[in-house]
């Protein structure tokens, strides 16, 4: 490993294997048609240290690491390696000089072969043909080193996505490797896979490696990493030093205010239940016999790593997905098992996590996606024909009452922000006559100042006494919103915290420490 | 939208000054109105040069009414790739419709020669059932059992050819009333061609199910994306089914319209149908992957495809070389629908 000496004056570190710098990022910006993604960033990676990105959702750490990664060129700004100023062209060129991406997105070919994929577009050959046995000695090889329990013949569709990561972290160590970026590497795995991720992170950290680790989880950046920079919308905040900074610091520079400016305060009322689930278990078995209440007036939290099987749980509930044994009572009906059309119906509403995939219809109106679940009312048709003229005025009110911005209800859906398409996603709700509101997810990809407007949205809706379910995985926020919160882990319900129990340690014990007892 | 274009427009001029603004122009035009109107005109000033007659009062009427089966059926396959899929058995659905239905119009005749009108409803009701229940198998198969349209339909295609072929043993069935070509094939209504006049009707009954009934508009909302559709509570299932049935139905009727204006049953007709249809749908700007597309501009479409096969008639172009023609017209509008979404992302704010 060289160390370009010209660039060591910087820190004043003990071992000489630290100084060196080997990404230098000055005033890196990114433009994309229409928004700013990052402008003007700079950051360093010395060799052997975990270097935590850390920000909310479109602050532009993926953006960032998109560029040392070379799926995308900066606009402006300068990129040092190792001294030398580069453009990575492609994801292809970073990876030959050593600068390994790990992206929550997987690049692998479900139809191919662990092997098959380490080596993708880097084939061993003897003239045209594929030398087969070499590539799998050298795959076996590098799984070993890796301490991976993984067979090289095995295709990777039938991989769980933890042992899908792991190949996506192999292929990184196909060759020599300088960097390794890792993008919330931890959000699927269990905990054995998380600590066995985090002793393979130690082992390469030792051997001189520099890795950029995004996370939101405040437990692991006190885990293993060594310098934090934070973004907040694409611009560059601070820099600081992982075992020195405190939670609430972070938290504020994150987000550029304080705790409480973010989180409305509510007056809980709760009054008589209204879902009350009996030993759920579903027929996949990712959720096992859960009982847990939500009474009208309150924010009931569900929090639990992804896979914990929170978000199952009121799918199942919602006629998502089969119900194998137990029940489900909903104002003071049994509704095990219904149709999701019966469970709307009754007034019963589960807003999706994920707005692209599921909430909405991208190229079609806000109007259109506003009335979408309410056209069977008789405020928008009689026998099956529309009324868009009220359809129209009732779009236009709820996208005014939500601040839809720009307030352009004609306007398809896509070309919007992504705070605005979360609006759209919420006024669906305020269509119907609704019960009980599931919030799965509701502050994905949105920025600070939507993340406030949606939960001052969420509050008031439950102070009109309705009852609310709050899924999420940001911990602040089911920490702040929550009267009464659950915790969910391997589809099983951890505990149940109240008033003063729900902090952060009761809540992370749960997610983590249950499995030693 | 007016503002914004303005804005748009100035806010380019200023940073591009050296580009020439015209071009610009028609780079907006093309954006909003996609690459059909520009294709119409440029096939209006080349046939026009090229014969006399085109341009003529008599020519064009006989262009709609060439064009109304095909408008028709280009119709009906709008509401299969609104929803994300298509229909290749559209030119089976043709070509067992009109055997069915000429079958069972020349049995009923000949058993009451008397009942002219009865035998002719019967024949029709017979023919169109035969087309809808083809739709009806091709909804079931992608609505329940999630075959991909494209397999779907194309095996529907092959069954219902076959089908076509063992009940003729290959030929046309003779002895309809005289009655039925006389009204639907050659006759007219209030001094329109009766084709026309069919598929006028038809195309304003499918335009108000489009745009101002649920079941349209959940058409959009199942092809825009079916698991948003589902968890607002849209019978998926239902509406992918209804567009198949719909699909079928549609061309049943213009496969029963064709059957009038030949006075024979046919399984050999129909086979560029789905071709020109999808064509047609395409070229008017409908998204192939589904959510997106207007009925009026699809009947353009198909009249646009008329036009030109019209056109080249009039040129003399050899009959195979126009099949060259279409397929050519088909990419290019497939290529500059691409473009055209390239531009919009670009020109978006």
């Amino acid at each position: 490993m060289t160390s370009p000496s010209s660039l060591s004056a910087v820190s004043k570190a003990s071992s000489e294997a630290e100084d060196t710098v080997l990404f230098d990022v000055r005033d890196v910006g990114k433009r994309f048609p229409g928004v700013d993604a990052l402008k003007n960033v700079s950051f360093q990676l010395k060799a052997g240290e975990v270097h935590v990105l850390f920000g909310e959702n479109g602050a532009g750490k993926s953006t960032l690491i998109s560029m040392l990664a070379g799926v995308h060129q900066p606009t402006s700004g300068k990129i040092f390696f190792k001294g030398q100023e580069v453009e990575f062209t492609s994801v292809h060129h970073a990876r030959s000089v050593g600068v390994s991406a790990v992206f929550q997105e997987f690049s692998l070919v479900d139809q191919l072969t662990v092997e098959q994929n380490l080596f993708l577009g880097a084939e061993q050959t003897d003239g045209i043909f594929l030398n087969r046995r070499r590539l799998h000695e050298e795959a076996e090889d590098i799984l070993k080193t890796l301490g991976f329990d993984l067979r090289a013949g095995q295709k990777v569709a039938y991989l769980s996505r933890a042992e899908q990561q792991m190949v996506e972290i192999a292929k990184a160590f196909r060759s020599e490797l300088s960097v390794l970026i890792l993008d919330e590497p931890t959000a699927s795995l269990t905990e054995r896979e998380t600590d066995r991720l985090f002793e393979l992170i130690e082992q390469v950290k030792a051997q001189g490696v520099g890795i950029i680790y995004i996370t939101h989880r405040m437990a692991e950046i006190k885990r293993i990493g060594d310098r934090i920079t934070v973004l907040r919308d694409g611009a560059f905040v601070d820099t600081v030093d992982a075992k020195s900074a405190s939670e609430d610091r972070l938290v504020t520079l994150m987000t550029g205010r304080v705790i409480d400016q973010i989180f409305p305060a509510i007056n809980f009322e709760p009054k008589e239940t209204s879902l009350e689930i009996q030993n759920l278990k579903t027929d996949d078995g990712r959720v096992n016999d859960v009982s847990l209440h939500v009474r009208k007036g309150e924010i009931v939290g569900l929090a639990g790593l992804v896979g914990s099987g929170k978000s199952r749980l009121i799918r199942a509930c919602f006629g998502l997905a089969d119900v194998a044994s137990g029940s489900v009572t909903f104002e003071g009906e049994d509704v095990t098992g219904l149709t999701l059309q019966k469970m709307l119906k009754r007034g019963f509403f589960y807003n999706p996590p994920d707005r692209r995939a599921e909430g909405l219809i991208m190229m079609r109106s806000c109007r259109e996606n506003i009335s979408l679940p309410s056209l069977d009312l008789p405020a928008f048709s009689l026998k099956g024909l529309l009324r868009r003229r009220e359809e129209k005025q009732l779009a236009q009110a709820l996208a005014e009452q939500l601040q839809l911005h720009p307030l352009r209800i004609e306007r398809d859906v896509e070309h919007f922000s992504g705070g605005n398409q979360q609006k759209v996603l919420l006024a669906k709700c305020l269509t119907r006559d609704v019960k009980l509101y599931v919030f799965d997810e509701p502050t994905v990809g949105v920025d600070v100042g939507t993340r406030t407007e949606i939960y001052k949205f969420i509050a008031k809706l439950c102070e009109e006494g309705a009852a609310i379910i709050l899924i999420s995985s940001d911990l602040p926020e089911v920490l702040h919103m929550s009267r009464r919160l659950y915790v969910m882990h391997r589809g099983r319900l951890q505990a149940e915290l109240t008033g003063d129990e729900i902090n952060q340690e009761n809540v992370l014990k749960q997610f983590f420490e249950k499995e030693v007892a | 939208m007016q503002q914004s274009d303005e804005k748009i427009e100035t806010a380019v001029t200023e940073e591009k000054a050296v580009k020439k603004p015209p071009f610009y122009f028609l780079q907006l035009m093309f954006v909003r109105l996609g690459v059909l109107p520009f294709l119409l005109l440029i096939a209006v000033i080349i046939f026009t040069a090229a014969s006399d007659n085109f341009l003529s009062g008599r020519n064009l009427l006989n262009v709609v009414r060439q064009s109304s089966y095909l408008t028709l059926v280009a119709v009906g396959q709008m509401f299969a790739l609104l929803t994300g899929g298509f229909d290749l058995s559209v030119g089976t659905i043709i070509a067992l419709t009109s055997v069915v239905g000429a079958t069972a119009m020349a049995a009923a005749y000949s058993a009451m020669p008397d009942a002219i009108f009865l035998s002719i409803t019967i024949g029709v009701l017979a023919g169109v059932a035969a087309g809808a229940l083809i739709g009806a198998v091709n909804g079931v198969g992608v609505a329940i059992f999630n075959v991909s349209p494209f397999m779907m339909t194309l095996g529907m295609a092959s069954v219902g050819f076959g089908i076509a072929l063992y009940l003729t043993g290959g030929t046309p069935v003779y002895g309809m009333p005289q009655e039925f070509g006389d009204a639907f094939g050659f006759g007219s209504f209030f001094g329109i061609p009766a084709p026309v006049f069919v598929a006028v009707l038809l195309i304003l009954v499918l335009y108000i199910v489009v745009n101002w009934t649920r079941l349209g508009r959940y058409f959009y909302a199942v092809g825009g994306n079916l698991k948003a559709a589902q968890l607002s509570g849209i019978s998926t299932r239902m509406t992918l089914f209804l567009a198949y049935l719909l699909c079928g139905a549609v061309a049943a009727i213009s496969g029963m319209l064709l059957t009038a204006r030949l006075d024979t049953g046919e399984a050999n007709i129909g086979a560029a149908m789905p071709l020109e249809s999808i064509a047609a749908c395409v070229i008017a700007g409908v998204s192939l992957r589904g959510g997106v597309g207007r009925l009026e501009n699809v009947v353009l479409g198909a009249l646009f495809i008329g036009l030109v096969q019209n056109g080249m008639n009039l040129a003399r172009v050899e009959s195979y070389l126009q099949t060259v023609v279409i397929g050519v017209l088909l990419i290019i509008a497939v290529i500059a629908d691409q473009a055209r979404l390239k531009m919009m992302a670009n020109l978006q704010d």
